[in-house]
């Protein structure tokens, strides 16, 4: 009790919502989901302690394959993703100046204002066989008639960075900003030419927003549902796609709830791999967000 | 203790709506398909009766599985289709049986109402009567395929220009076009399993055939009325649709035969206004405004005399689709036993998965 | 504009340079020469176009017209990283993810050097500029003064022609300036390489350099060595900028004597020949000979009656200030280091003597 000074107790209740919330719509749901994965149906509304439905996932190669799927499109997503926006970032934080930055700014924001749906949806508009693209490339007889783009895994991964691109944008807009331009100036100066100049300075500057950029648009591509159940093909697999239909159309909670718990697994491990690999610290990248 | 501890949230969930309901008015949360609550029927209902319908779009498998997180709550009509009705409810228990003594029983027609019953009966229970009943079947442009069965679709001269939907319809469809029957297989999961497998052995190899497998029924119809898809597995609603949009556009009956569902009314196990809920029955079951719920839905009824009031292309198109014949070889889904559904499932993965 | 007074090889010959941008001109037709080994400052207000010209010595701003010559080479078309020029940046711009040698090497790196031969170099450079084993270290790690003298190391380290400096001492406190404002010198002595420093402290500049240029929209007011600029600025915005002085603006009654506005008559040297006209006239606060008694000012050409009105005590700074009792025209007055007159107190009557050639006047 002579502990709880009103000092403290002020912080608690301050901090009292955001506990609160991350007990009841975080903590709670993944526990009761973390308990429904390790137990199975042994009869109509009968369920026993089990480790099958991770069983299954590891002895399925179908489950299994949809997973490395799911995470090596999502890392090549998130490395098409940096690559597009570093030249993007750069030119915002650093050559555009006044209206101009207000304005781009504005426009990498501005496809946000419709929904996810509406704008995966414009991409299936534009892509489609009988849509703008195909029909110009064949008009300007790129292509003998138009081509079908929809419904490859490169459809699939122009959408994922498309709707993934801002997460990247910004946390890479504000570590550049933070860059004096006198570091640039005096490696130049110094005798620096510009591949140098970015691998040496440019990138350990921006390292944290890299980083930064990269966990968030991983996760988001891991966890997205909507883009390659819509623009994928026939053969499109997502691992949240397996997550949906194993509960819904299976009416299979255990498997579908194993198969969340693997995913968060594995996102959790990537991305503290990537950390690793770069050097960054998980607090350092999480501030520049 | 999980499971009461979902019941107990979805309690306090259903405490919040429900005492919204009731400070304003009576309402009826009906859980349904696209067009099975037209507007105009709604208002009317809403006028006959003073309660309203908050109306939630659903197919088969949200159904169950919205009434499944919730134990059976959240709704208080649903509209399923019979032959996923037994199941859940034993499974799940997310059904209640119905009171036929409350449902004006002779606005259907006798021979529909049996059959339905016996579909969805339960230890001697009923859980269900029926509404609609529709097709699946071929949507083909005349003009450009001459596809006449669901095998047709894997035929090299349509590569690129025919779509499934990658569900258990069309894996059902094409064991029956393969001259297999996987309904008399329902109760030898052997069997089954065996049929399906050879279903989905030859969708694999039909794969590359397809231009996609479609999710959205809106997708289709536009690919086909633009020509870029020229013979798809579909609903007779759609096909018919088209039709009276491009008359070489046909809804056919499969040789193998079209596949048949009936969509009922079911009750779920909690729901709250019983009342409001054989009202609507009773209300939907007057011929007139069937007839007004058929025509937004595009489906024939189980109620009796509603096609007096029909339109005359709808039956010009039921009778251009089904000739007697065909009519007789509409394939009706029994009840599905539990555990079917996971066969289904994995066929249905490989077949994604494969390349 | 004028040449070097000795006969050593020039380093840097800037030749009728010019910068315009949309609303003005940074610099306007400017030509430098500045001799090998030599210090040279160009000493103006902020705004004035020093930064403007240090960048196209350096390369980072391309001149509209004229060209810099440095070592001999004409820099037309030779990028920054090509010159023979390095540079000490205003803030320093140390390579913060790089460590203390890292930053050091980091231009011998970019000349190909082996790893051997850039840690030696590295080394033996920190150790020239007093900071031996630190090469390990975070920038971080450094104090203010360490800071300085490694952003120094890391372009000595590649022996340029010219070494840059962008009011590098502007950061530090006043102590610290003062003791680094030595320390460069004495560098700049040892290593014998010129530099040409900028920098708005006229104490600066004075301190440390063998020329001084003063600059001011643009344009060189005037070239020379510190004392040349202090005793005999040419021109009123020098005489004002460089030291202190009292300023009075009045007009020339003929060619030896001023009338200030307030209406205070001085017997003045002016700069240039003229008789009459408006005028500015500076007197310095230490020319002015300042005594209780009248007679201890005799042999001045100027003898005023002044009542003191405050004392400023800042050690061998300290002034008074005076009012000229028949104009109430108000003088700074150097006090002696001595401490003689330190005593004094506001409403005493003292005298205060100016010689003729110590009132500098200038056309304005």
């Amino acid at each position: 009790m002579n502990t709880l000074t009103p000092k403290r107790l002020t912080l608690y209740l301050l901090l009292a919502p955001a506990i609160l919330w991350l007990l009841l719509l975080i903590i709670l749901p993944h526990v009761g989901m973390g308990m429904i994965s390790f137990r199975e149906r042994i009869g109509p509304g009968e369920f026993a302690g089990s480790l099958k439905q991770y069983r299954t996932f590891f002895e399925e190669p179908l489950y299994w394959n949809t997973f490395v799927r799911t995470a090596v499109m999502s890392l090549i997503a998130t490395i098409m993703a940096l690559v597009m926006a570093f030249p993007v970032a750069w030119t915002i934080a650093k050559v555009a100046k006044g209206r101009l930055k207000a304005l781009m700014l504005a426009a990498t924001l501005l496809p946000f204002w419709a929904s996810e749906l509406v704008r995966t949806l414009g991409w299936l508009i534009l892509l489609r066989g009988s849509g703008v693209i195909p029909q110009f490339l064949a008009f300007i007889g790129v292509t003998d008639q138009p081509v079908e783009l929809l419904y490859h895994d490169a459809t699939i991964l122009v959408g994922l960075i498309y709707s993934s691109l801002l997460f990247m944008l910004v946390p890479l807009i504000n570590a550049l900003e933070t860059l004096d331009d006198s570091l640039i100036e005096a490696a130049y100066d110094l005798g620096g030419n510009r591949l140098n100049i970015l691998r040496k300075i440019i990138i350990p500057h921006a390292a944290p927003g890299i980083a930064a950029g990269s966990i968030m648009v991983f996760m988001l591509t891991l966890g997205n549902y909507l883009t390659p159940v819509v623009l994928g093909g026939k053969s499109s697999m997502w691992f949240t796609e397996q997550i949906y239909t194993q509960f819904i159309t299976r009416f299979n909670w255990e498997q579908g709830a194993a198969f969340a718990f693997l995913l968060l697994g594995l996102s959790s491990v990537l991305v503290w791999l990537g950390l690793k690999i770069t050097g960054q610290r998980f607090a350092d990248a999480m501030r520049r967000t | 203790m999980l499971n009461h501890k979902l019941k107990l949230s979805a309690g306090a969930v259903l405490a919040v709506f429900a005492f919204h309901a009731q400070a304003d008015e009576q309402v009826l949360r009906l859980l349904t398909w696209a067009d099975y609550a037209p507007q105009a029927v709604v208002d009317q209902f809403k006028k006959e009766t003073g309660i309203s319908v908050e109306v939630t779009l659903s197919n088969n498998e949200e159904m169950i599985s919205k009434l499944r997180a919730t134990g059976g709550a959240g709704y208080d009509l649903v509209n399923p289709s019979q032959d996923r009705i037994t199941g859940p409810a034993k499974e799940f228990g997310i059904y209640q049986p119905i009171d036929l003594k409350k449902v004006k029983t002779a606005n259907f027609i006798p021979s529909m109402l049996e059959s339905t019953k016996k579909v969805t009966g339960l230890g001697g229970k009923v859980y269900g009567v029926p509404l609609f009943w529709g097709t699946d079947g071929l949507v083909v442009n005349s003009a450009k395929s001459k596809a006449a069965d669901y095998s047709d679709l894997c035929k090299p001269e349509y590569a690129g220009k025919t779509a499934v939907r990658l569900k258990r319809p069309t894996l059902i469809g094409m064991a029956f076009s393969m001259g297999k029957d996987p309904f008399k297989a329902y109760a030898n999961p052997k069997q089954y399993e065996a049929i399906m497998t050879a279903a989905g052995d030859k969708l694999i190899s039909c794969k590359k055939n397809l231009k996609y497998f479609w999710e959205s029924k809106d997708q289709l119809l536009n690919d086909i009325r633009n020509g870029e898809v020229v013979a798809a597995q579909m609903w007779d609603a759609g096909g018919w649709k088209l039709n009276t949009e491009n008359a070489t556009i046909k809804f056919i009956a499969p040789k193998s035969g079209a596949l048949g569902w009936v969509d009922t009314f079911a009750i779920p196990s909690k729901a709250k206004n019983l009342d409001a809920a054989y009202k609507w029955i009773n209300f939907i079951s007057r011929p007139e405004i069937a007839a007004k719920v058929a025509k937004s839905a595009g489906s024939f009824t189980a109620i009796k005399g509603a096609e007096n009031f029909m339109d005359e292309v709808m039956k010009k198109q039921l009778a251009e689709s089904f000739p007697p014949a065909a009519l007789k070889n509409i394939k009706w889904y029994p009840a599905i036993p539990a555990g079917l559904e996971e066969v289904d499932g994995k066929v249905l993965d490989k077949i994604k998965a494969s390349n | 504009m004028q040449t070097s007074s000795n006969t050593a090889p020039i380093d840097l010959s800037v030749q009728e340079v010019s910068k315009h941008y949309t609303n003005f001109t940074a610099v306007n037709r400017l030509s430098l020469d500045v001799p090998k080994g030599s210090f040279f400052s160009i000493l103006g207000p902020s705004g004035c176009g020093k930064t403007t010209l240090l960048r196209m010595i350096a390369g980072f701003i391309t001149p509209d017209e004229g060209d810099i010559v440095i070592g001999g080479k004409s820099m037309r078309n030779v990028a920054p990283n090509r010159r023979p020029v390095n540079m000490v940046f205003q803030h320093l711009a140390l390579f913060p993810m790089m460590s203390v040698g890292e930053n050091v090497g980091y231009g011998l790196a970019r000349r190909g050097l082996t790893k051997g031969e850039i840690s030696k170099k590295a080394d033996a450079m920190l150790e020239r500029v007093g900071l031996p084993g630190i090469a390990g270290k975070r920038i971080d790690q450094l104090s203010g003064g360490q800071k300085q003298r490694v952003a120094i190391a890391r372009s000595l380290v590649l022996e340029p022609t010219l070494l840059l400096l962008d009011e590098p001492l502007g950061a530090l406190d006043l102590k610290l300036r003062e003791h680094m404002k030595l320390e460069l010198k004495q560098l700049q002595n040892e290593v014998g390489t010129t530099f040409v420093y900028i920098t708005h402290d006229q104490s600066e500049a004075l301190v440390m350099s063998d020329r001084v240029a003063v600059m001011n929209k643009g344009q060189f007011e005037q070239v020379g060595t510190p004392q040349e600029l202090y005793y005999h600025p040419k021109t009123a915005f020098v005489a004002g900028f460089v030291g202190n002085s009292n300023r009075l603006e009045g007009v020339l009654t003929n060619a030896a004597e001023g009338k200030t506005a307030s209406g205070l008559t001085l017997a003045l040297t002016p700069t240039q020949p003229a008789s009459s006209g408006a005028t500015s006239m500076f007197i310095r606060p230490e020319t002015i000979a300042l005594s209780r008694q009248e007679t201890e000012i005799a042999s001045f050409a100027n003898r005023l009656p002044c009542k003191v009105e405050t004392l400023f005590f800042d050690g061998a700074n300290s002034t008074v200030q005076v009012k000229e009792v028949a104009t109430g025209t108000q003088l700074h007055v150097a006090l002696p280091h001595t401490g003689q007159h330190s005593d004094l107190v506001p409403g005493e009557t003292v005298f205060i003597g100016i010689r003729a050639e110590h009132v500098q006047a200038f056309q304005g």
